[in-house]
């Protein structure tokens, strides 16, 4: 995990690895600390891993014996239209609301990235809403703001749109969801700034004697020195943007509604696994996540060397 | 334009874009807390944002709780969860990572390779299987689901923020001690841990905010509601509430966010660190 290493400050090169022979004590006492870890990665993790993959090819109500169906549910799957709908929603969701989330990240970091007074609360200020976006509280005021008659509407309404409200609207409650993650901008921009921080000022300093313009200095300084933060960002913040769950339930009250229109992934899957009981076919979902969230962190890793700049001294 | 009269402008252009963006960011916050003190009827439908005429019934009828539940209960369930969760992350994932910052042993880039595989591991692709093991072991609708994870370092964020951090101490001291006839247990005891008291304080608070907002865990694993944290309880509060008192579904939604509010506000220091060293989550 290269990215994860390089995007870290206060990062030292772990002990470079001798061919030899391992000191009895460091084996000892590396997996007697190591032990509780391992044990809640073989029963919590590993383990579990494999019994959803086998779960998968079964028919399971959690009453009866798992009965093996082979790959059924996968077939099923691709024959279920709320399936169709709830992959067609979250994608969505994650093609839209994380480049626009980490365009405002960007943005608003570049902007606190001076020395003027204030910088720090501002900081401190914007990252609020990233530890309190994902709560059941947040998730109610948004429902409160959004609906029919709402604070949105009326503000619509003033400047002659009729808007109604987002939350019971197919069309506008995406758009919501994009917003309510487009706020929670904090998290991607306390990094981006500990990634401008390394911007070496000199590079800045050559282009304005060339006559580089802001946009010019954006484009060639700012977006290839900070490539691996950006990189980071958008893979991180994609693969829990996959993982929606907590405000998809609130707010549509655990139904995805209106007419499927924020189905979630995760909702579709709490709803057929917990509700209905039909875990096998919930596993194979969960699988299809799996298998999704794992081509794209592949696809972004082996795209990476093509736009990812680790510049030798930007650390 | 005199140059100082256009720094002066810049300056007072980006304080004014600053503040609009803190507005807007602070607004549904501002909007739960004032709603919260108006009766039900001006909420939805007033655009002002201060109450006319405040009211505590909002408090009142929230804090009578639901269900035959009070509402210090689900308090007191809420802050169990999120002590146990602090004792629980501080403990395993310090040892965790002090095997994988400071120990030498076959193997352990395999398992830090796994380990960070995990960061990126959707969770859901667990909880069938997990929630069948508890409900087997006849632990539904006990805490034990929710608190074991945190004991056995299943949060790898935990895990990597102390490695992180724990590269950065200086290995003389361990090596002195090393000469003095210490071992890794009383390195770890002794030394390491006293000087992780910074990146202890950042994990802590993680896992109580985190405990505390949690919602699909406690949704998943508790039924009976004597034992739901605040966030399951605001939930079936708004769902018997039909949707329509809206002032006490605020003032609940207030009090439930209250206490990670006053953390936010006197830690966010270690917060904003531990994003920034580790580039993890909020």
């Amino acid at each position: 995990m290269s990215v994860i290493e390089a995007s870290a400050p206060a990062q030292e090169s772990p002990p470079t690895r001798r061919p030899r022979r391992w000191k009895r004590h460091d084996v000892l006492a590396g997996y007697g600390f190591l032990t509780p870890w391992l044990i809640g990665f073989f029963a919590l993790t590993a383990g579990p891993m494999l019994v959803s993959l086998y779960l998968s090819f079964t028919k399971y109500n959690l009453f009866g014996a798992p009965e093996w169906i082979g790959p059924d549910n996968y077939q099923l799957l691709l024959d279920d239209p709320k399936f169709h709908q709830a992959v067609k929603v979250t994608l969505t969701y994650v093609v839209i609301g994380t480049p626009v989330k980490l365009a405002a990240a960007l943005a608003i970091a570049m902007l606190l990235n001076n020395s003027r007074r204030g910088q720090g609360f501002y900081r401190s200020l914007f990252y609020a809403p990233s530890l309190i976006g994902a709560s059941v509280s947040i998730a109610i005021v948004w429902r409160a703001m959004f609906i029919d008659g709402g604070i949105v509407d009326r503000i619509g309404s003033g400047s002659g749109l009729d808007w109604g409200g987002w939350v019971g609207n197919p069309d506008l409650i995406m758009p919501m969801f994009v917003l309510l993650t487009t706020w929670q901008f904090g998290a991607p921009m306390v990094i981006f700034l500990a990634g401008l921080k390394q911007v070496p000022a000199e590079l800045y300093e050559a282009a304005a004697v060339d006559g580089a313009g802001p946009w010019r200095k954006f484009v060639s300084i700012t977006v290839p020195m900070l490539s691996p933060v950006i990189f980071f960002n958008l893979l991180l913040e994609s693969v829990h943007a996959f993982q929606v769950f907590g405000s998809a339930y609130i707010i549509s009250n655990g139904t995805g509604g209106p007419a499927g229109s924020s189905l979630f992934y995760t909702l579709y899957l709490y709803q057929r696994g917990f509700q209905d009981f039909r875990m096998g076919y919930a596993s194979a979902m969960a699988w299809v996540l799996v298998l999704v969230v794992g081509l794209l962190t592949f696809v972004m890793f082996r795209t990476s060397n093509a736009w990812v700049h680790y510049g030798g001294d930007s650390r | 334009m005199k140059p100082r009269t256009r720094k002066l402008l810049g300056s007072f252009g980006w304080h004014l874009l600053a503040l609009a963006i803190g507005v807007v960011v602070l607004y549904p916050g501002a909007w739960m807390l004032l709603s919260s003190f108006k009766p039900t009827h001006q909420i939805v439908g007033s655009v002002s944002l201060i109450p006319e005429h405040p009211t505590l019934d909002n408090f009142r009828t929230a804090l009578a709780g639901i269900a035959g539940v009070s509402f210090w209960r689900f308090f007191g369930n809420s802050l169990l969860l999120a002590v146990g969760s602090v004792v629980g992350t501080v403990l395993s994932a310090s040892v965790t990572a002090y095997a994988f910052a400071r120990i030498d042993f076959p193997g352990r880039r395999l398992w830090f390779a796994l380990m960070i595989g995990t960061l990126l591991l959707p969770f859901h692709v667990v909880i069938i299987p997990q929630y069948i093991l508890f409900n087997n072991l006849g632990l539904v609708d006990t805490f034990v689901p929710l608190l074991i994870g945190k004991f056995l370092a299943a949060e790898a964020f935990f895990v990597f923020l102390m490695v992180q951090f724990m590269r950065g101490l200086p290995r003389e001291l361990d090596e002195a001690a090393w000469i003095d006839g210490a071992g890794h247990w009383r390195i770890f005891r002794s030394i390491t841990l006293p000087l992780m008291k910074p990146v202890l304080a950042t994990a802590s608070i993680f896992a109580f905010i985190w405990s505390w907002n949690d919602f699909f865990g406690p949704l998943l694993y508790l039924k009976n509601s004597d034992l739901y944290p605040l966030p399951v309880a605001l939930r079936l509060f708004v769902d018997q509430t039909s949707t329509s008192d809206y002032g006490a579904q605020m003032a609940m939604a207030v009090l439930a966010l209250a206490p990670v509010i006053i953390f936010f506000l006197v830690f966010q220091r270690y917060l904003i660190g531990g994003v920034a060293t580790t580039g993890l989550k909020g």
